[in-house]
Formats: C-alpha cells, structure tokens, sequence
C-alpha cells in the first residue's frame, strides 16, 4: 500500500505526515508536488496541515484550484481514501468533497493544545480498528477551526455517521467546555456520505511516538492500511 | 471596464466572533449603545468588459467560485465604470 503526501506551497506537517507513515508505520510514501496533474499509484492521499497559499481570503480557498486537486476529486470520486488533516480539511471542505465550513474559532485564539476525541462512527476506513468506548488523545494546532455547517445538513449527517470525531473531556464527556474552537456539536472530523474521505483537525500525524506525549494517532493509519489489505 | 466593489460577510445566522470582540472593546471605551458590530471582507475587482451585464454576470461567477464560501458567507457587489 502507498500513501502520498500532497505539499501546497505553505504546507508545513508534510514531513511530519511522511516520517510518521515511514518511519513508524514503516509503509511507502511519497510526496506530491501540487502541481502533479496524476495520483495514480496511490492509495491513500494525504492532505497535511500548514497555511496552503499563506491562507490568503481563506484557508485553504486557494489551495483548492491547485492542479493536483482535480486528481483528488477524481480519486475520491472512485472511492480512493483522501484524509484531510487541519489546513488539509480546509481544502476539502472547500473542495467541496466535504459539507460545511471552518472558520475563526470563538475565542478568536490560536489553540495549540492537546485535545481528547470520542469516535462516532466506527465503521469508517479510518476508524476500524478503534475499540468501543476509546478517547484518543491526539492534539490541534489551528486558529480556524470552528466547523460550522446547516441544521438540516448537520441531521443528516448525524443520520448517515458522518460525524466521525467529536471533542470530549479525558473521560469521554462531549462537554461544552471540552470544545476548544466552538465548533457546532462539538465536531472535530466528518467524512463524506460514501467514508472514504476524512476531514479533521486534530493532528495524528503528531501523536504518533511516546516522546510526542501520545501514541493515539496511529491507530487512525494503521485503521487505513487494514481497511485496504481487507479490500484487495 | 468596470470596478466591482464587492463586500463579503459571515450570513446573519453564523456567529461572528470577531465582531464580538470588537463590539466588547467599543463598549470597554464607553459606546455602550453599539449593539451589535459585524467584520467582513471589502474588495476591489477590475474587469476587463464592456457590457455591463456580462461584468454583473462575471463577478456574480467569481463571488461563488472563489470569493465567497457560500456555506457561511453572503455577498453583495456594486459595479463602477473605471
């Protein structure tokens, strides 16, 4: 299996992404320049975090035109995996290959934080081997990551499982004060209606070794790699 | 051709967090009677066109496309022979 990391000028978790798919995860990566025109021999695409195009009128707006993005569209479209981390679920978002937006957090801070997710759906290609009732530790680093998107969007969302992480205090409580950027219902990650494409902000790629202060993210990689052994 | 003045905005039902902060601080200096401030964004868009419509239609087009992220922002535009 192997993974690509798209860099935008501006992405700056690439080599994060990359080290911790090669080194820790041990599987083929490679970088994608943005103005690569074809993804194919990848079977997993990741978006990593940064300020794409200096996140000029809005994250990720720009970034969406890149010419390497008709090939993610195209690859979500045949049901490819594509995860979006932080500036990386901007750019689907405006993408439009996922519903709803981010914008300024309500605390207008930039949070730079550890932050505990409960999964609400288990049954994703990037979820598949989390344990019922598990919180992840995994952390953010963003200023724009309120998730907002319409009520009657949002039910159906809710209906179909495409909220898939939400924030929650250590003890797995969806709590008001657990919810570091005001984000409705306390989102942190949804996917699209056929779950091949995730959007998230918190970073897995950084929780990835104990010397990071948590080990909580792999389990969203390892989750990709054995959804896509079990589907050959 | 034409300058577009184009002024987008966080729709009425999405909470604007910075306006908040801004109002806060207007009433911290003792305008207490602002009661609500909203922050958008204001641009300047020359297009090459003679036709007024075919401008109006165009940057109606840019503004959903790229201008403006339809899920939380509204927009408005008045055009000017530049």
């Amino acid at each position: 299996m192997k993974f690509g990391v798209v860099v935008f000028p501006g992405s700056n978790c690439d080599l994060d992404a990359y080290h911790v798919i090669r080194d820790v995860l041990k599987k083929p990566v490679e970088y994608l320049w943005h103005q690569e025109e074809s993804v194919s021999g990848f079977d997993c695409l990741v978006l990593p975090g940064g300020f794409s195009y200096g996140d000029y009128l809005r994250c990720g707006a720009i970034a969406r035109f890149s010419p390497v993005m008709s090939a993610v569209v195209e690859m979500a479209s045949r049901g490819g995996l594509v995860l979006g981390i932080c500036n990386g679920f901007q750019i689907l978002l405006e993408a439009g290959l996922l519903p709803g937006a981010l914008y300024r957090n309500t605390s207008l801070q930039f949070r730079c934080q550890f932050t505990h997710l409960v999964t609400e759906n288990r049954s994703t290609p990037f979820t598949g081997l989390l344990e019922p009732g598990r919180v992840l530790k995994i952390p953010i680093a963003h200023g724009e990551g309120n998730y907002c998107v319409d009520p009657e969007t949002l039910r159906d969302m809710q209906e179909r499982g495409q909220i898939v992480f939400r924030y929650a205090t250590p003890e797995g409580e969806t709590t008001p004060e657990a919810n570091p950027n005001g984000s409705m219902w306390n989102i942190a990650g949804v996917c699209n209606e056929r779950k091949n494409v995730l959007g998230l902000m918190p970073h897995p790629e950084r929780a990835g070794e104990a010397a990071l202060g948590s080990t909580d993210g792999l389990v969203i990689f390892q989750s990709i790699i054995r959804h896509w052994e079990d589907s050959r | 051709m034409w300058k577009a003045t184009i002024k987008v905005m966080l729709k009425k039902s999405v909470l604007d967090p910075q306006g908040q902060a801004v109002q806060k601080a207007l009433h911290a200096l003792g305008y207490q009677n602002v009661p609500d401030v909203r922050i958008g964004k204001y641009l300047e868009v020359k297009v090459a066109l003679a036709d007024r419509e075919s401008a109006a239609a165009q940057v109606r087009e840019m503004c959903e496309r790229l201008l403006a992220n339809m899920v939380i922002e509204d927009y408005t535009f008045e055009l000017t022979e530049a």
